[in-house]
């Protein structure tokens, strides 16, 4: 194993790695003309945005469509563990659990992917091999995202070396929010060259952000960069993913595919903790950019506890009846 | 349509208990009436949900000698706290039986329960609330010491929110002190019966309140009568006339509100997601039944694609079907009639070259139903730029710039409310200040609330519904 501080993989430079896709090519050429663009991008009404997902959120969805949604939600559960605390056997736990969320139900799907820190993602990897759950490391000093280029690179290196398939990383907000996107943009590509193959989602901490103007800019500042999802926050700031955030988010992802052609997914993270809030967010995908986004390919939960809600909804579908607690396991 | 479909989630109708058939409410007390008798219908079926009379002249003389008496020996010289505490007593059953109240008004009248539930019902106990909380403030009103009540009102109400145009006609009008005799529209009677069940329920006054059903004739027989000293009317700008004819000379008050052609003006600094999403409340609200809907778009050049585009893709989604089922965006238009309107206007805008476009949705066998429509390429001459269509239409024009975006919106017989879509506040406040309109919305559509006025320029009427200057309609000794 290199060195993750091996001086050799500090030398790229991240401005001459990549433009954004047409038409966009040329608006990352200075940071007025990128200020310009992002300024550019419709505003964001937010009294008309919280009323559009409140008018979502009476949503009636029952019997078959709610058996369906509990199933295609499971299977986009990112299963979370992201505490000081945690050791190699907690990951295992969670590992176990991700492949079989419902040990009395062998129907029941197993979840997208296991998400921890950089370092225990060897751990995750060896827990579930080849079986097609995925490895999500956080990476880039999360969460705050407070250290220099050099030791965020070093970090991403570390984790995909590690067994990272998808690597969540931070933006620097610090940085967004004195107005320095040209850097911000600059930071997503060098993570992404980072990350080689690997899945790069890339988290904006709206919850920093707190506009949803900025919610639009920073999402096509992730999406220019080549971000793969783009997620709403860290799990670790409140207000974490809320459904007027979700929907700007998702409209930037419609219109990116509507204008450059490439789908970039979205992984709200933090705060969704039934399934009901669940079943709101399938909703909000599949009225505001339609089914191509109601896959684990394109839309993943950032979650710990919503899964065993989704799964005690599951049991009640399935028996008639409510059992408790102690019939899924704890985490 | 989607791998995510919506189960049908539909509100039971158990909670209605509809009767085979329906007197008038006079005196307290239900009552045959002496007219002939006519159906009342399900739009969405069109089955047939129970009888009910049309009130005769004579039956409206009675209603309006109850009233006459109410108003003289009970409501007249109540304590105004007292009246407060009546009103409040209606607010609260209201809001108490409101599922029953939804559910009855999306059978009778077709539109979606999601609308009835969060709308309709809502806002009417909202109504009575407001006013009621004003009934022992009439002297602070800012209307003059003293106003007094004019006496009896007669009010003629539409089709269209039958439960909430009682709210605001009744909810002032008893809060100033007032009697009235009510007559709702012909297709869509039963929530103000039920309403009656409420004044009986809360031990209103005999008389106070009267509930006369029937056709145009027994609404001419309200406003015509003689001992009536008030005369509301909301509904169509024809039926306005006549009663502005028949009142003229007389001393009865009168207030109209009718019909719109409202603009809806986006420019190209929109939030457009959030204007996409307003101009479908703003048209396809309640069907498009709905007198100030923003049935004329008028959107910058610049943007008319892009905008365009967004709102066929959202309109895409809208579910139209079911009034009872939960997750239905448009139900069923009133009635046959207006759905022959409705073609009618919709078949004259194609022939005069405009562009029509609607969604792929399919329709239920039976009842009346139209699918949300778009005509492009509207030019200001084209009819369905200037009639009022009361349906599922919207009418898309183009403007270059703010002057012409202004000179288009008030190109219009009708002056009842407008829409301004603009990120730019200084933009929002010098265009409102130019529109001839009642009510000006910005970044926002159809929104109402009790404690706000209502009402129109032009032929959209006159007098004013809502908050306090609402009161103004039914006090003496204080102007408009």
């Amino acid at each position: 194993m290199t060195h993750v501080l091996d001086p050799d993989a500090l030398s790229d430079d991240a401005r001459a790695l990549s433009v954004p896709l047409p038409p966009y090519r040329d608006v990352t050429r200075s940071d007025s003309a990128f200020r310009a663009f992002l300024h550019g991008l419709p505003g964001v009404d937010q009294v008309g945005a919280e009323a559009r997902v409140a008018q979502l959120g009476t949503r009636s969805i029952k019997t078959t469509s709610k058996a369906w949604a509990i199933d295609t939600a499971i299977s986009m559960v990112d299963l979370t563990t992201l505490e000081g605390a945690d050791t190699p056997g907690k990951v295992r736990s969670l590992a176990a659990k991700a492949l079989r969320p419902d040990p009395t139900d062998p129907t029941c799907p197993r979840v997208a992917a296991v998400c921890v820190y950089g370092d225990l993602a060897g751990v995750a990897r060896e827990a579930l091999g080849n079986s097609g759950v995925h490895v999500a490391a956080v990476a880039t000093a999360f969460p705050s995202g407070r250290a220099s280029r050099a030791v965020k690179l070093a970090d991403v290196r570390d984790a995909v070396q590690n067994g990272a398939d998808e690597i969540d990383m931070v933006i620097d907000r610090g940085a967004f929010l004195a107005g320095r996107y040209l850097e911000v943009y600059e930071e997503i590509v060098a993570v992404k060259e980072a990350c080689g193959d690997a899945h790069l989602k890339v988290i904006l901490e709206t919850g920093e952000l707190v506009t949803l103007d900025n919610v639009r800019r920073a999402s096509w500042i992730a999406m220019l960069a080549g971000g793969d999802f783009i997620k709403t926050s860290t799990g670790k700031v409140s207000p974490a993913a809320t459904l007027p955030v979700a929907l700007v988010m998702l409209e930037a992802v419609r219109d990116f595919r509507a204008a450059t052609g490439r789908q970039v997914g979205f992984k709200p993270a933090g705060g969704i903790r039934t399934t009901k809030d669940a079943v709101k967010h399938l909703v909000l995908i599949n009225e505001t950019v339609g089914p191509d986004w109601l896959d684990p390919d394109w839309f993943r939960f950032g979650a710990s506890s919503l899964l065993n809600d989704l799964l005690l909804q599951r049991q009640k579908l399935r028996t008639g009846h409510y059992s408790g607690p102690d019939y899924v396991s704890v985490d | 349509m989607s791998v995510f479909e919506y189960a049908p989630a539909p509100e039971s109708r158990s909670i209605v208990d509809i009767a085979p058939s329906y007197g008038l409410f006079i005196d307290g007390e239900f009552v045959d009436g002496t007219g002939e008798s006519f159906k009342t219908v399900n739009p969405a079926t069109e089955e047939v949900l129970t009888e009910v009379s049309a009130g005769s002249e004579a039956d409206v003389d009675r209603a309006v000698r109850a009233a006459r008496r109410a108003f003289d020996k009970t409501w007249g010289p109540l304590r105004p706290a007292d009246r407060g505490k009546y009103l409040f007593r209606i607010a609260r059953l209201l809001q108490e039986r409101a599922r029953e109240f939804a559910v009855l008004e999306s059978l009778d009248n077709g539109k979606p329960i999601r609308e009835s539930r969060d709308v309709d019902v809502p806002l009417a106990a909202a109504h009575f609330f407001y006013y009621a909380g004003w009934a022992d403030k009439l002297d602070h009103v800012g209307l003059g010491t003293k106003p007094r009540p004019l006496g009896v009102a007669g009010q003629v109400i539409p089709w269209n929110f039958p439960l909430l145009m009682l709210a605001w006609k009744v909810a002032p009008a008893l809060a100033a002190g007032n009697t009235v005799v009510l007559k709702p529209a012909e297709t869509t009677p039963l929530t103000a019966l039920l309403f009656a069940e409420i004044c009986r329920q809360a031990d209103l006054p005999a008389g106070v309140v009267n509930i006369v059903t029937g056709a145009g004739d027994t609404g001419r027989a309200v406003v015509e009568h003689g001992d009536v000293d008030k005369v509301a009317f909301t509904g169509s700008t024809d039926v306005g006339r006549q009663i502005a004819r028949a009142v003229a000379g007389t001393r009865k008050k009168l207030t109209l509100e009718l019909g719109g052609k409202a603009a809806n003006i986006v420019f190209d600094d929109a939030p457009i997601d959030q204007a996409v999403e307003g101009i479908v409340q703003g048209i396809f609200f309640n069907q498009g039944h709905v007198c100030c809907a923003g049935s004329r778009l008028l959107v910058q050049e610049s943007i008319h694609d892009e905008v365009i585009a967004g709102l066929q893709r959202r309109i895409g989604t809208l579910r139209v079907g079911d009034p009872l089922d939960k997750n239905t965006d448009i139900g069923a238009i009133n009635s046959a009639e207006q759905l022959a309107r409705i073609r009618e206007l919709s078949d004259i805008g194609e022939a005069e070259g405009a562009q029509r476009w609607q969604p792929a949705c399919d329709l239920p066998d039976r009842g009346f139903w139209y699918p949300p429509t778009v005509f492009t390429d509207v030019s200001p001459a084209h009819r369905i730029a200037r009639d009022e269509i009361f349906g599922p239409v919207l009418s898309v024009l183009t403007f270059r710039t703010p002057d012409e975006a202004v000179a288009k919106a008030n190109n219009s017989t009708y002056g009842l409310s407008a829409g301004i879509w603009s990120e730019k506040g200084s933009r929002i406040l010098r265009i409102a200040d130019q529109l001839r309109a009642g009510v000006v919305w910005a970044n926002t559509f159809n929104k109402f609330d009790p404690t706000s006025p209502f009402g129109g320029y032009k032929q959209s009427g006159y007098g004013r519904e809502g908050g306090r200057h609402g009161l103004a309609a039914y006090l003496e000794g204080a102007d408009q």
